[in-house]
Formats: structure tokens, C-alpha cells, sequence
């Protein structure tokens, strides 16, 4: 039987179903119908036209634009993901609650700071006259061409998503049940094997969501290809601006700007069935 | 016999209060030095409506700007279709979009009779593009020339005489474009030898494409507006394309090794041109500011403007900038001598940067896209 919907649910759920149709759906609708819209003497027409589609997805740099970003929020994920356990294990299993306390502080200091600013900071480390390449120099090594590089647009997606995927793995081994580690051990499993047959298994869903995240936030980032990377490879939110650069075409950038959303989408919703799956199994 | 109480300061109660009414009556005598300033809007470059350039203008006029900066002309013009007509008073945009605003119905005409436009070098006064049928919808206010931008460290000045420089074998990885297709683009065809380097056929935009892919191993990044300041300014690049004194000139301020060169093949004009918006409720506050900002005075003030510097086509400003700051006239070739920035003009070295005319923009700007993930 249905449950009737009370005054007091419907005040709490709302809101936020309002939110949602007003900031993503709305939004979402417009965009599927620019995608569609004409360019005449650089104003907007209302249309129904597919040339838009058709042209994006005809043209190669599309798909090379759309492979690199796959591989490079791919990549970010992993890397990310890796990095960032050993120091939310520690986090979990290892510190005291005051270090604990101290480390995560330590995580949420750098949102306080904008994006933009902690990777312009990167150059200054990186360039070739930089404080990485002058303190090789004393080592007789280098210098080396970091900046602007796949390897500098890295940095700059951890930058960006470190900390959070940090955070998230840290409140997911939190929750782990300790008496499933202690079992483990009496068990005589060692410690490795315990933290990838126990704890990783256990917090899996918190692990796949924080690398979801990473992903989400790597894909759609244009700060540190840019600034970091050179602009070189193009990934698509480059693109995006490459676009509408010339002749106004919102609705071709609206083209590329549905099918990351369609991506992320699909990402998201594969990332999260695989997270449970695994969880129930 | 009458008596009058006195103060302590030795004021009466009558003084005392008539003082008082005149100090409450005066802000209504001179109503006008403290009303509300108007509010006058400005879409434009960064740096066009700051103290350096605006303050004077603001003082004597009651008048406070409101910017609206864009980040290139695309952008600008999204800006204006976005809002409804009469948001922007003045609209200051690079030449080859001004008649793309004037065929949208985004600019008011304007009298020539208006502005100083015989003080202007003759090659300005009838600036192309600021002219549709016979009628005047913009006034040309300053411009710079792109050529080879280079460290002076690690160029000399003859090497980075020759767009050639930038496939120089000792700056691989060390070559950087301003992220925009038009200027780019615009010099390898003057390097290929296009005497009108955006009017070419087939054949020679195919040429331009073969030659810009060739340079693709020696670039090492594509850059906007910051990331063009920051990578020449710590070395990181050490020849850029794309760019002229409009960068250089406020690295150079700043002790940078850096300057534009001229190449043999040629360098690119941009220019600025300020225009009254369509259906502005102050186009007279706003034609003000622009017989202003074109006047002698206003260009001199412009000519250094801190964002970044240009060339004046107002010859009276050319004097006024001599004898308020001569050594920014010479650094910018504003003087009397001969090889003077107009005498390039006259020489033909100079070719304006403007929109593809054999080709679209967007073929244009969809190589540009290949280029860059080539």
C-alpha cells in the first residue's frame, strides 16, 4: 500500500525537486534545443536543424578531443585513487583523533583557496627556470620540460581532486567494521592481503564514488589543460571555447557540451552499479 | 538698548543659526557637485575604463563607468546578443567586428563633424570598417602592429627579422601561440608571401595550412591573454606568434627581455574603435567620452594606458605623448623620424588584420582546432 504524502514530507523533498528542475533540468532542456538552433550573421536562431550534430560528430578533432579527455579523466581517476588511499588509510587505521583531526583540516585548507590561483602557483614549480628545475640543476640533472606537458595537466587534475578524493576513501575506511579486520588478522591473514581482501572490498562503494568523482571533475576541467598542459593535447572543454571563438556557435558548443554530459552521465551511472554490485555480492 | 547672548566662542544665537542654515542650504546651492554620477556603460578590452585611462574624464563629466571587459571579440558579441538593446553606452571592439555590429543593428551612426578626425593621419581618417554606405558607426582610437615576438636573450634582433625564426631548430618546445586563429594564421600567409595575407584562394590557404602544420613540433603550448604574459615573462617561451607591443611593451615596462619585432614579410594592424550603442539613453555622455578619449589629450592618456599600450592615429596626440613622456614615445615609434610606425604603414609592411575573405571564419577557425591537436 501507498504511503500518502504528508505536508511535512513534501516540505523537506520540495525544495530540492525544485532545485533541481530549475538548475539542472531547465538548463538541461535549453541546451538540447541551442544544439539544434542556427547561426545567421552571428545572432542565435531559434531552428530545428541537425547540421550542428552532424557537423561536430563529422569532424575528427571531436573524436580525438573526446578520446584524449576520456584518457586523461580516466588516468586522473586512477592515479588519483592510488595516491590518495595510503594517506586516507593512514587517516582511517593509523592516526590518533587529534592527528586525525589535523589531517583532515589539512585536506580542507586548500578549497579555501580559488583553483585558479593554486595552479598558476604550479608554474612557478614547474616552468623551466623553475624551483623543480633549479634545485636539479644544483644536482647536475635537468632541466627538464614539465610545464606544459600531459604530465603538468596531471598535476593540475590532482590538485583539483586530491583533497576530496581523500576525504571521500577517508570517510568510507572509516566506516569499515573493525571487527572484520580483527577477524582477518586471527585468521592469520597478513596485513596487505587483509587491506586488499577485506577493507578495500568493504569500503568499495565510498573508494569507486570518491574515483567517480575525481573523473566527473577531471573530465569536464579546462583550468589546468590550459594552464598547465599549454592547451596541447585539445581536450573538449577546449574545444568548447575553441568553438564559439568564431562566428558565435553557441549551438555547436552546446553539441560538445551535451555529449560530456551524456558521458558523465553514463560514467556515473556504470561507476555506481558497479560500486553496489560488487557490494551486495 | 538690546542685548545678545553670546556664545563661549563669542558667536550670537543669531549668528550661530544663520551659519547653520547657510552649512544646510549650501549642498543644495551647488546641487550638482554632489549628486549621483551617471552611470555610463562600457563593453571593452580590460584596462579601457580604469583610473589611469577614465578618472580625468569621470571628474570633469559627474560621470562613473560601469566595464563590462570581454576576452575577445567572439565573446563580445555574445555579450551584446545577450542583452536587451540600449545595456552598453559605448562599445569598444577591434576592427573586423565593427560591421559585424553594424549588420546586427548593434551601433548608433555617428557624425563625422563630431570627432577630431582631421587631426588624425590621413590613413586614419577614413579608417576601413568604421564606414558602412558612406555612414560612420565607429572612430578608430588606437592600434598596434603583431610581428615576432621574442626573448632578446635568446633572439637577436636580426634572427627575429624573419617569420623563419619560429622553425629555428634551438626554440623546439619554445614557441607559443596566442590562442586565436586570426592573427596566427594571418602571418604564416605573409610569410608565404600573400600580399593580402586573409584575401587568398584556394591554393594559398591550402599553402598557409601546409605551412602552419610544419611548425606544429616547435610549439609548446597555446596560450590566452595570462598565459601569453606569464610564459614569456618567466622564459618558459621564447618566441611567440600571434603577438605584438600590445604584450611586449608591458613586459618591457616591467624589465622583461622581450620585444615585438617587424619582420621582413610584414607585420598585422589591430585596431580599436569605440562606437555608441544602439539605442543608448546617453549617447550624448557617450559621444562625449569619445570626442574625449580621441581628443589629443584622451589619446596620449591611451597611448600609455596601463593594460597595454598602442599606437595614436591622432597626430596632436603624437606631440602631446612627445612632450609628456618622449621615451615612451620612441620605445612605441611615435616620433618625427624617419621609419616611424606611420612610415611603416606608407611603406606597405602593415596589412590589416581583418576576417578570411575568400574563405569563412569558421573554416578558419576549424583548422585552427586540427592544428592544435595535431
Amino acid at each position: 500500500m501507498r504511503r500518502p504524502i504528508s505536508l511535512y514530507g513534501l516540505t523537506f523533498s520540495l525544495p530540492l525537486l525544485i532545485w533541481q528542475i530549475l538548475f539542472f533540468v531547465f538548463p538541461l532542456l535549453f541546451l538540447v534545443a541551442l544544439s539544434f538552433w542556427r547561426v545567421r550573421n552571428f545572432a542565435l536562431q531559434p531552428a530545428f536543424d541537425t547540421v550542428n550534430w552532424t557537423t561536430m560528430y563529422g569532424r575528427p578533432v571531436f573524436w580525438q578531443a573526446y578520446g584524449t579527455t576520456l584518457a586523461l579523466a580516466a588516468a586522473a581517476s586512477v592515479l588519483t585513487s592510488v595516491l590518495a588511499f595510503p594517506a586516507a588509510y593512514a587517516m582511517a587505521f593509523k592516526l590518533s583523533d587529534g592527528l586525525r583531526r589535523w589531517a583532515i583540516f589539512l585536506m580542507v585548507i586548500p578549497f579555501f583557496t580559488s583553483y585558479l590561483v593554486r595552479v598558476y602557483s604550479w608554474q612557478i614549480f614547474l616552468s623551466d627556470n623553475g624551483i623543480i628545475n633549479v634545485v636539479l640543476g644544483w644536482m647536475g640533472l635537468g632541466p627538464f620540460r614539465m610545464l606544459n606537458t600531459v604530465g603538468a595537466t596531471m598535476v593540475g587534475y590532482l590538485t583539483l581532486s586530491f583533497p576530496l578524493v581523500v576525504l571521500l576513501q577517508f570517510f568510507s575506511l572509516a566506516a569499515v567494521d573493525r571487527t572484520l579486520v580483527e577477524a582477518a588478522h586471527n585468521m592469520g591473514c597478513g596485513r596487505l592481503r587483509t587491506v586488499f581482501a577485506v577493507i578495500v572490498p568493504s569500503a568499495r562503494t565510498g573508494l569507486v564514488i570518491a574515483a567517480l568523482f575525481c573523473f566527473i571533475l577531471s573530465f569536464g576541467d579546462f583550468v589546468s589543460p590550459i594552464y598547465l598542459g599549454g592547451a596541447s593535447p585539445t581536450t573538449l572543454s577546449i574545444l568548447i571555447t575553441d568553438t564559439t571563438k568564431a562566428g558565435q556557435q553557441w549551438p555547436r558548443a552546446a553539441v560538445i557540451a551535451l555529449t560530456m554530459i551524456g558521458t558523465l552521465l553514463a560514467v556515473a551511472f556504470a561507476a555506481v552499479k558497479f560500486a553496489y554490485r560488487s557490494k551486495q555480492a | 538698548m538690546t542685548t545678545t547672548r553670546r556664545t563661549t566662542a563669542g558667536l550670537t544665537r543669531r549668528g550661530m543659526l544663520a551659519t547653520g542654515a547657510a552649512a544646510l542650504a549650501a549642498p543644495m546651492l551647488s546641487r550638482r557637485a554632489f549628486a549621483e554620477p551617471t552611470k555610463l556603460t562600457m563593453l571593452a578590452w580590460y584596462g579601457h575604463a580604469e583610473p589611469d585611462i577614465v578618472a580625468e574624464f569621470e571628474a570633469a563629466n559627474n560621470v562613473k563607468f560601469v566595464p563590462k571587459y570581454y576576452t575577445g571579440g567572439g565573446n563580445m558579441l555574445a555579450l551584446i546578443s545577450q542583452s536587451p538593446p540600449g545595456t552598453f553606452d559605448i562599445i569598444l571592439s577591434d576592427a573586423e567586428y565593427v560591421q559585424a555590429l553594424h549588420a546586427a543593428g548593434y551601433l548608433e551612426q555617428l557624425d563625422p563633424n563630431d570627432y577630431p578626425l582631421d587631426e588624425f593621419f590621413p590613413e586614419f581618417q577614413r579608417f576601413p570598417g568604421n564606414w558602412a554606405d558612406g555612414k560612420l558607426f565607429s572612430i578608430i582610437t588606437r592600434f598596434g602592429f603583431l610581428g615576432v615576438a621574442y626573448n632578446t636573450d635568446a633572439l637577436t634582433e636580426a634572427e627575429a627579422s624573419t617569420y623563419n625564426v619560429f622553425w629555428n631548430p634551438k626554440l623546439k618546445g619554445k614557441v607559443g601561440h596566442f590562442d586565436w586563429h586570426l592573427p596566427n594564421l594571418g602571418q604564416i600567409s605573409l610569410l608565404n608571401g600573400n600580399a593580402n595575407p586573409y584575401d587568398i584562394d584556394e591554393t594559398a590557404w591550402n599553402a598557409v595550412k601546409r605551412k602552419t602544420l610544419s611548425l606544429r613540433p616547435q610549439i609548446g603550448g597555446f596560450f590566452d591573454y595570462g598565459g601569453t604574459f606569464a610564459s614569456l615573462n618567466n622564459g618558459q617561451m621564447l618566441a611567440f606568434c600571434g603577438i605584438g607591443d600590445w604584450i611586449t611593451g608591458v613586459l618591457q615596462k616591467n624589465g622583461a627581455k622581450v620585444r615585438t619585432a617587424i619582420p621582413e614579410e610584414g607585420g598585422l594592424q589591430w585596431s580599436e574603435c569605440f562606437s555608441i550603442g544602439k539605442g543608448s539613453k546617453k549617447a550624448e555622455l557617450a559621444k562625449k567620452w569619445i570626442q574625449y578619449i580621441t581628443s589629443a589629450r584622451g589619446q596620449a592618456k591611451s597611448a600609455q594606458m596601463a593594460a597595454y599600450p598602442a599606437l595614436i592615429p591622432n597626430q596632436k596626440g603624437w606631440k602631446v605623448l612627445q612632450a609628456e613622456n618622449p621615451a615612451e614615445a620612441k620605445r612605441q615609434g611615435m616620433t618625427n623620424e624617419p621609419g616611424n610606425v606611420i612610415d611603416m604603414i606608407r611603406a606597405g609592411r602593415i596589412k590589416y588584420r581583418q576576417w578570411p575573405v575568400q574563405q569563412s571564419l569558421e573554416t578558419w577557425n576549424d583548422f585552427w582546432s586540427e592544428y592544435k591537436s595535431a
